[in-house]
């Protein structure tokens, strides 16, 4: 069941450049300044997270969330402050520990990390790890992180890093740990290893439609139990945009999430996406497309039917204007998350 | 041949999927990952109750049909007697994220399911639900008839063989495209327009039968050209 006065929400970012008006687009510098102030107005929106991703590439200005996450806790009081991942695979977990846990103390405790694989390649080279290593370094710094939780010493070894004897790690948070995600696709094993080891968990889905994960979220439960670990509510994130005019939304939104997903597909050899696909996506699948009552409507239903506890929209794909972003983080905090309350709130009524 | 008994090797992301069509379609169905029982027997009952969870040897031993649905870069990882005389549908293709670094795992001078079919000699392999992507592979699969069915490219060398797993695929849910030439597997590797794309019967056959006209098959064509 889902507890409607605990639900999250949350906007994430993956740094792309923003556009100007006239179509130019702004250098990555401005890009950066732009999301110091797009926390600053989620926060007064009251957004519950703000999510800023990690990326090694020309089309996205953000490589080190950290130091843009400190930014926008000296200009905001509530919003908590996320990596949208840490890619921890080509990432030293001593060195990612120590960053959070400097902006946690520097945000009052808002700092949150989540974790994950990343979707491109860049980093693995440019920090000296082998591609072919992908899933057996994401398991050891996922296990050695684990145990920086604790803030106690470590004592560990592994293959890709020096081994840590009795070590402290500074500084202490003040709660005594970071709150932490792993960020995972949609491999039953990876739903498993966060079970087991004890992390949050939050999901991306952005492909499909978010019913077939029913079963999985099932699986986390179970294994959960199994492993007899601590069981939270699980989180999404997706990807969507949100206009006062629906057209207007589906159009910016088509032109610009095909652009991301097109030059992702690149790097992997997938067709591009077609007007079929997205129009499927947005009608039923893992777009939150439209006005804010429709894309109220779709986040309520698939947080009710998976019993979510945070849903995350990442916004900004491509090159949208400061304007556009703008409107769709306050349509979203002033308009979408009390609709998808009442609307929530209304169904459990109706229960 | 009858198929009622069907075996899929790697319980991912498209294991499962597979296996629950199969289920769907009445067959019996076994799937192993690459350890033991144990490590798939909770994924197995809670995302697809019904099928048998096993290792490699005891899927195969009692399989009609084989689908091969692991990382492209692990089937070195299996005997290769294992699939002796078997019918194989290589559902793997190249991807990064597992199989790392592409000079590595592919040679330049031929496609990824005739390597496959190299090195399990003495079984038949025919290439078949590797181009489309695993959600839509869930999503899309409807019965004979129904005007939103998805079509998929079958291929190999082997004309029985071909049309078994084209027989098969249609109970799993989807129109077929058939060649039997394993060799124009490469239509589907990545790259190509038909990688993750999901087309019915009528688009996927106009870009397989003009495919030549397409930017990949001139870039393949162009590569072979200068070795
Ligand atoms: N994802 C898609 O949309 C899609 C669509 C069509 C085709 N494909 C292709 O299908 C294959 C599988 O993809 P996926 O996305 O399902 O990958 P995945 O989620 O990573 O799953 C791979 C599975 O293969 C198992 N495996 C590895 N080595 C094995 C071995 N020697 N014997 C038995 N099982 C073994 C793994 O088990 P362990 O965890 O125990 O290692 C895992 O269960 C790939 O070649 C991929 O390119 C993918």
């Amino acid at each position: 069941m889902v507890d409607i006065n605990k639900l999250e929400f949350g906007i994430e970012t993956f740094g792309d450049i923003v556009a100007n008006e006239d179509g130019s687009v702004k250098t990555a510098a401005e890009s950066i300044r732009q999301i110091i102030h797009e926390g600053e107005i989620a926060d007064q929106y009251g957004i519950d997270v703000i999510g800023v991703g990690e990326h090694h590439r020309p089309d996205y200005s953000v490589s080190s969330p950290e130091i843009v996450l400190g930014a926008i806790a000296s200009v905001t009081k509530n919003i908590k402050l996320a990596t949208a991942v840490t890619v921890l695979s080509s990432d030293d977990p001593v060195r990612v520990y120590e960053r959070f846990a400097t902006l946690d103390g520097l945000s009052n405790g808002r700092a949150q990390v989540m974790l994950g694989r990343g979707s491109f390649t860049e980093s693995f080279p440019l920090f000296g790890y082998d591609l072919t290593d992908y899933d057996d370094l994401f398991n050891e710094k996922l296990e050695l992180y684990k145990k920086l939780q604790a803030e106690t010493p470590v004592t560990w070894s592994g293959k890709f890093r020096a081994s840590l004897k009795n070590q402290e790690v500074y500084p202490k948070t003040e709660k005594g740990e970071l709150e932490t995600y792993i960020g995972i696709g949609g491999s039953p094993e990876s739903i498993i290893r966060a079970a087991r080891f004890g992390y949050k968990v939050i999901l991306a889905i952005i492909g499909g439609q978010a019913d077939r994960f029913k079963p999985y979220i099932d699986l986390y439960h179970q294994a959960a139990k199994k492993y007899d670990m601590p069981e939270y509510p699980i989180a999404v994130h997706s990807h969507g945009f949100i206009a006062d005019d629906g057209d207007d939304a589906k159009k910016v939104a088509f032109k610009n999430i095909k652009a991301n997903f097109d030059r992702i597909g690149l790097t992997r050899g997938w067709a591009p996406m077609s007007r079929e696909q997205f129009d499927g996506e947005t009608k039923n699948g893992s777009f939150y497309v439209g006005t804010p009552e429709v894309v109220a409507q779709r986040i309520a239903r698939t947080i009710d039917l998976l019993g979510l506890g945070r849903f995350d929209l990442v916004y900004g794909a491509g090159n949208q204007t400061a304007a556009q972003r703008e409107r769709m983080i306050e349509l979203f905090g002033t308009k979408v998350i009390p609709r998808v309350k009442e609307i929530l709130t209304e169904k459990e009524a109706a229960k | 041949m009858t198929i009622k008994r069907v075996g899929i090797i790697g319980a991912g992301k498209v294991g499962i999927v597979l296996a629950g069509l199969a289920l769907n379609a009445g067959y019996e169905v076994r799937i192993s990952g690459s350890g033991s029982t144990e490590k798939i027997d909770l994924t197995i009952k809670t995302l697809v109750p019904g099928a048998i969870a096993a290792e490699n040897e005891e899927v195969v031993a009692n399989s009609d049909i084989i689908i091969l649905a692991i990382p492209l870069s692990r089937y070195r990882n299996i005997d290769a007697g294992l699939f002796k005389n078997k019918l194989v549908i290589d559902a793997t293709n190249y991807w990064w994220e597992t199989d790392g670094i592409r000079e590595e795992v592919l040679s330049p001078d031929s496609t990824s399911s005739e390597q496959v079919q190299a090195y399990f000699k003495d079984a038949t392999i025919v290439k078949g639900f590797n181009h489309m992507g695993y959600h839509n592979l869930q999503e899309e699969a409807h019965a004979k008839g129904d005007a939103k069915r998805k079509a998929l490219f079958i291929t190999g060398d082997n004309h029985e063989a071909v049309d078994t797993v084209a027989q098969f695929v249609d109970t799993m849910g989807f129109d077929q495209i058939v060649h039997y030439n394993l060799a124009d597997g490469i239509m589907t590797e990545p790259g190509s327009p038909l990688f993750g794309a999901s087309l019915n019967y009528e688009d996927l056959k106009q870009i397989i039968d003009h495919f030549d006209e397409t930017e990949f098959c001139k870039k393949v064509a162009a590569s072979k050209f200068n070795e």
